[in-house]
């Protein structure tokens, strides 16, 4: 009980936005430094140790950034959903600035998950667009990412923006197994470019940890940059609070 | 060190074997899109703290004028 | 019973009444269907093989449109002359006369494709197996638009650019009911079984009826506050 109460204390502690501006402030140098350690491993694996493949060539190496980016798009897409949903049910502001923060980092991966993918698309099957289950779903995704920035930026009660944004993420993450599901039967149904990406024979042991190290450097890179905006989205809310006003006494006061 | 690695020359390196365009082309649309998210997150922060103090200063300006 | 369902019943009724009213409405979204269907032939050119083979697709593809032009309506209406505060208001639950809404909504808007569908079909020279299948798909789906795009009504209520965005909300979300509803009516002239996909089709529709009015009716309390 006493536990509870008290982790229910530390939640409510961190999630005031007054506490957790300046904790950002210091956990962003941080993920930062981890991004690039992650991301100058990643890349010294993928690009100079990872042999080359048997089938594709040296034009495999797009994985590297291709599957993280896909991967770190849907991630973020549920996490984005979580914090709205806390946010919706528990009231706190902060959770809802920063599902509003990652938001737009999400769309940039499902973005770049395309790019990349048509990338890839051109030289192994001949095009740049398949309409692929996989890019197809991603496809999409980026249209609901879409969608909810476009939801927000057209409610101007940042309360209201919130919470209707909280419903279509949650909607959105109930409905993207069922979209994912339908593509895939749909694809299946309509058999004409089934080179499969994932089909790849057993991927060389290096080859995966090059993958993982650039995944866990883009996750870095997102968490960072959903931090320094999540860090401005409090600025621009809280802007006639008491603490912001101190806040800015305090820096104008360091700065001379 | 290209010696150790999977490459004869930088050439061979840069040609990734024939692939150099696609490879290149998804890691450097990564990079700079990656360089551009950030910058535009900084933009925006630093546009509010300087809108903060403008508010404030008016705030200031405003009180200034009252009092004399 | 019958006292449980009678708010239902009572906005379902209201609805109808209104929209008696205001014939015009619900025909623009129909013609709107009829024109979208014949100006594929014309992109595409009159082949009737062509036409046969993509006749389903382009049929859903109508319906869903057709069906989002009447839901910026659904809500709107109500919503500027108080009903809708009314509604919150009142003893019986929100989520019943959302319902009822809803099922109105699928009256006006969804039941006239269906019927008109099979006619479209023809100009497609789709046979009578197909035409009926057609006719149960929409039958199925339509409803299931109903439902989900009344989330995305009631979320852009009262919102800067409400239609456009209602749009770009909802049709992502559609994808599903056409794949299956397209998917079913394909795979019966290709000469394969359609079960299946009718059967995820009912499961979408189950699914829809369950959470579409709860979350309709979360989004609309957030509409109102």
């Amino acid at each position: 009980m006493t536990t509870t109460n008290r982790l229910s204390q530390i939640f409510y502690h961190y999630a005031s936005p007054a506490t957790f501006y300046p904790l950002a402030g210091k956990m962003i140098p941080v993920f930062v430094v981890l991004a690039a350690l992650f991301g100058i491993a990643g890349l010294w694996i993928g690009l100079f140790v990872a042999p080359t493949d048997f089938q594709q060539g040296e034009g495999y190496r797009i994985i590297f950034v291709h599957v993280p980016s896909s991967w770190m798009s849907m991630f973020i897409y549920c996490v984005m959903a979580l914090w709205a949903g806390i946010g919706l049910t528990m009231n706190t502001r902060l959770s809802s600035m920063m599902a509003q923060a990652l938001a737009p980092t999400g769309a940039l991966m499902a973005a770049l998950s395309l790019i990349t993918g048509a990338l890839w698309g051109k030289p192994m099957w001949g095009t740049w667009w398949v309409w692929d289950a996989r890019l197809t779903s991603e496809l999409i995704l980026f249209f609901l990412y879409i969608g909810f920035i476009a939801l927000q930026a057209s409610i101007d009660d940042p309360r209201r923006a919130d919470k209707a944004g909280a419903i279509l993420a949650l909607v959105g993450v109930v409905n993207i197994p069922i979209i994912y599901f339908s593509v895939t039967w749909w694809n299946t149904l309509h058999q004409g470019a089934s080179v499969s990406l994932t089909k790849a024979p057993a991927m060389a042991q290096t080859m995966l940890w090059g993958m993982l190290l650039m995944a866990l450097c883009f996750w870095m890179y997102s968490i960072a940059v959903a931090l320094i905006r999540v860090r401005a989205i409090i600025l621009e809310r809280e802007r006639h609070t008491e603490w912001v006003k101190q806040l800015l006494a305090g820096e104008k006061h360091a700065g001379a | 060190m290209l010696g150790h690695s999977q490459w004869n020359s930088a050439a061979e390196f840069f040609a990734m074997g024939g692939y150099g365009f696609y490879v290149w082309g998804s890691f450097l649309a990564c990079a700079v899109l990656m360089v551009i998210e950030p910058l535009m997150a900084i933009a925006r922060q630093r546009a509010a703290l300087r809108e903060l103090a403008r508010e404030q200063l008016a705030e200031q300006l405003n009180k200034e004028t009252k009092e004399s | 019973m019958t006292t449980a369902i009678t708010p239902l019943l009572g906005a379902v009724r209201r609805d109808l009444l209104i929209a008696v009213r205001r014939k015009s409405e619900v025909l623009t979204a129909l013609f709107f269907f009829v024109i979208v269907v014949s100006l594929f032939p014309l992109g595409i050119g009159p082949e009737p093989l062509l036409l046969k083979k993509i006749a389903p697709g382009i049929l859903w593809v109508a319906a869903l449109l057709a069906t989002l032009l009447g839901l910026p309506r659904l809500f709107a209406g109500d919503h500027a002359d108080g009903t809708l505060e009314q509604m919150a208001l009142s003893p019986s639950s929100l989520s019943l006369l959302v319902a009822g809404k809803i099922f109105a909504h699928w009256l006006l808007c969804g039941l006239p494709l269906v019927v008109l569908a099979p006619i479209l079909g023809l100009q497609f020279d789709l046979d009578a197996d197909a035409l009926s299948l057609l006719v149960v798909t929409l039958l199925l789906g339509t409803p299931v638009l109903s439902l989900v795009g009344a989330i995305g009504a009631a979320l852009t209520l009262g919102v800067r650019g409400g239609g456009v965005l209602l749009a770009l909300l909802i049709l992502p979300l559609y994808i599903p009911v056409l794949i299956f509803g397209a998917g079913a009516v394909e795979a019966q002239i290709s000469g394969l079984a359609a079960e299946g996909h009718l059967s995820l089709l009912a499961a979408l529709l189950a699914l829809a009826a369950f959470f579409a009015p709860w979350a309709t009716t979360a989004a609309l309390r957030i509409a109102l506050e």
